[in-house]
């Protein structure tokens, strides 16, 4: 028999392992998946999982697929760590295309300089909008961020599918469900001649941008203690309204920023799919980089190479590209058991004692 | 408008309100003893594939139903084992357990696609299903919506008038008290989540057997979530449960029933109301802070690790 005795403090070495540790049993399980539907389990891994990493197609590929994860992951870190739960990635990401994306159809031909900056702007801006209905409905109504933020995100797909099925439609389209591709002025410019484009520098940066803010700042700091100790922040003064709407702000507008520069840079226009879920994807993202910014990066790569991944096993084992989402859901679910070990530790106990009836020694 | 339409009427709001009651009288049980699945969208996807790959198996229906039951069941427990035993955050939990619902229902469904399984049939009540009105919206019906009323009683019933039920609430809002007084808290909200595992399994069914009788990996189309928003705005009472449940229902039709009028909104404005209602009666009914606090139950979401 085991049982679960706390450690009294946090465990450092499980903090760091718990993650590998997951990834090694998703791993197995993964193998088993592949087994199980006929494939077979080292080449399946080998399919999903480093192949997509052995070409420079492959490896910008990854940083395209991580970029906006990144960026959505690092945000919903700094939201989860003041006990914020925004879920609705997907819908502030999909504002924010919409909201860069109109500006950028209204004004197809710009050769300012200026003009894409603006686009990225109005990008931010949407997220931070649909972010900010959330921060306002549980403000001041009480109404719980994770079901106001999820619903969310199908109006703003339903939005989406209106305007290019109907008003942004465009016109040279053949009727399909689409914008016109945006102007010269307003995409992303590619990087070193490969697919790479700004967000994947930007993800990082931004990343170490909110690593510093929540690391080094009196705003970091209280945001930290609001999530961990929500009595200590009130009696310190700290104003948790503020702090909430600071943490979906952040996260809105960094989805947002996400969302626009997905739509500019490696789709081009506006369509149905824009997102395959990405905005889930990235609350994994932020738990496997243990709610920290540059774990987030390292969590963020893992999770790109998933879709490779799948498109890959798709493609050359014939496996639904479903594999993805398999992988993810059970990566969380090693990682979420795996944490365990951080506050406890695993102790053997023989029966009789853990009945509390010491064992009787015979007297000598 | 004319007898007929007002029966038609009827008819398609129960048909749209039921896999909502279902998976909410379920997910009610659940966070009665003190638990926050947010798994229940994936629950019930893994429910309508379950289903409907049994039913196309054998041929009947029915085997669907169980199957879809059974298999709510059983990934709920993964919940339950991550949540219980290894003390894991329910928030994030449920999540997980709806983005692998997600991910696993596709992949089991990817054969099922485009392929036709057979359908709930109705239980006719000879004579009586000929009464105009009542005889349709009463006594012709499939299980699942008698079924639904049923289990919307039976946990009324269990939750006020029997003993097992107030060691459920008990252990919902106190399970250090429970403890105490020798309740097994644990087996008891693992009981709890398989039963809000099957519930939301059977709505699964309920939607992939008779409502969109097709498989599509978006046949849930977040009336998880919605389920869940209603346990919040019945304030844990089943009652109140059935007639939110029924609210939604009409919304949903409502939505549907507007475009076909086609009336000047384009239609996916229109299919946005049920989100956009779901926000609306959410701030509506959280606003009184004291009544949520007063009817949620005390020990929601929190970890429960017996120390002695």
């Amino acid at each position: 028999m085991f049982r679960l005795e706390p450690r009294g403090e946090r465990s450092q070495f499980w903090t760091f392992c718990s993650p590998v540790l997951a990834v090694a049993l998703t791993i197995v399980t993964m193998a088993l998946i592949f087994a199980a539907m006929g494939a077979p389990p080292l080449a399946g891994i080998e399919t999903f999982l480093i192949s997509p990493l052995l070409s420079v197609s492959g490896l910008s590929s990854l940083a395209v697929r991580a970029a906006p994860l990144i960026m959505i992951g690092v945000g919903l870190a700094f939201c989860y760590r003041a006990n914020v739960w925004n879920i609705g990635g997907d819908g502030q990401f999909t504002l924010g295309a919409l909201a860069g994306g109109g500006l950028a159809l209204f004004f197809p031909n710009q050769a300012f300089w200026w003009f894409y900056p603006v686009v990225l702007i109005a990008g931010v801006l949407g997220g931070m909008f649909w972010a900010g209905i959330v921060a306002f409905l549980k403000l001041r109504f009480n109404a719980n961020e994770i079901l106001t933020s999820l619903m969310l995100v199908y109006i703003a797909q339903l939005v989406l599918v209106w305007l290019v099925t109907g008003p942004w439609r465009d016109p040279q389209g053949y009727g399909f469900p689409q914008s016109a591709m945006f102007g010269a002025g307003s995409t992303t410019p590619d990087i070193f001649g490969t697919t790479m484009h700004l967000g994947c520098i930007l993800a990082p940066l931004l990343a170490i941008a909110i690593w510093l803010i929540m690391g080094r700042t009196v705003l970091g700091f209280q945001l930290r203690v609001v999530g961990q100790a929500p009595r200590a922040a009130r009696y310190a003064g700290f104003s948790n309204a503020k702090l909430t709407w600071i943490a979906l702000l952040v996260s809105g507008g960094l989805s947002g920023l996400a969302g626009i520069i997905e739509v500019t840079g490696p789709i081009g226009q506006l369509t149905t799919g824009i997102t395959p879920g990405y905005g889930f994807t990235a609350v994994i993202v932020a738990f496997l980089g243990r709610l920290h910014p540059i774990g987030v990066i390292f969590a963020g790569l893992l999770l790109a190479l998933s879709y490779l991944g799948g498109d890959a096993a798709q493609i050359n084992l014939n496996l639904p590209n479903a594999i993805t989402g398999i992988f993810q859901g059970v990566l969380l679910f090693y990682l979420l058991g795996a944490d365990i070990l951080i506050l406890y530790r695993l102790k053997r106990v023989k029966r009789a004692v853990q009945a509390g009836i010491p064992a009787l020694e015979p007297a000598e | 408008m004319s007898l007929y339409e007002i029966t038609s009427f009827v008819l398609s709001i129960i048909s749209a309100s039921t896999p909502l009651l279902l998976a909410a009288s379920g997910e009610l049980i659940t966070e009665k003893s003190g638990v926050l699945n947010l798994g229940v969208e994936g629950m019930m996807l893994i429910g309508a594939i379950a289903g409907f790959a049994t039913a196309h198996a054998t041929g009947n229906a029915m085997l669907g139903v169980g199957a879809a039951m059974l298999a709510g069941a059983l990934i709920s427990m993964i919940f339950a084992v991550l949540t219980l035993s290894l003390l894991a955050n329910q928030i994030a939990t449920g999540l997980a357990l709806t983005i692998f619902g997600h991910g696993f229902a596709a992949l089991l469904g990817a054969g099922f696609v485009g392929i036709a399984a057979p359908t709930l049939q109705k239980i006719s009540f000879p004579v009586l299903s000929g009464i105009p009105f009542f005889g349709p919206v009463l006594f012709d019906q499939n299980i699942l919506i008698y079924l639904s009323f049923v289990v919307l009683f039976g946990i009324w019933w269990f939750l006020r008038k029997t003993h097992a039920g107030l060691i459920l609430r008990a252990v919902g809002d106190s399970h250090d008290a429970a403890h105490a007084m020798g309740y097994p808290v644990l087996a008891i909200r693992y009981a709890a989540i398989a039963f809000g595992g099957a519930m939301a399994g059977i709505a699964g069914a309920y939607l992939s057997l008779y409502y969109s009788p097709l498989w599509s990996q978006d046949l849930a189309a977040g009336r998880g979530w919605i389920a869940l928003a209603l346990v919040v705005f019945s304030a844990w009472r089943p009652f109140w449960l059935l007639a939110g449940a029924y609210l939604f229902g009409g919304i949903t039709y409502m939505s549907l029933y507007l475009q076909g009028l086609g009336v000047p909104i384009p239609s996916p404005l229109i299919s946005a109301l049920p989100y956009a209602g779901t926000v609306v009666v959410l701030v509506l009914i959280s606003r009184d802070r004291r009544r949520t606090r007063l009817n949620q139950p005390a020990c929601l979401g929190k970890s429960f690790h017996a120390v002695a």
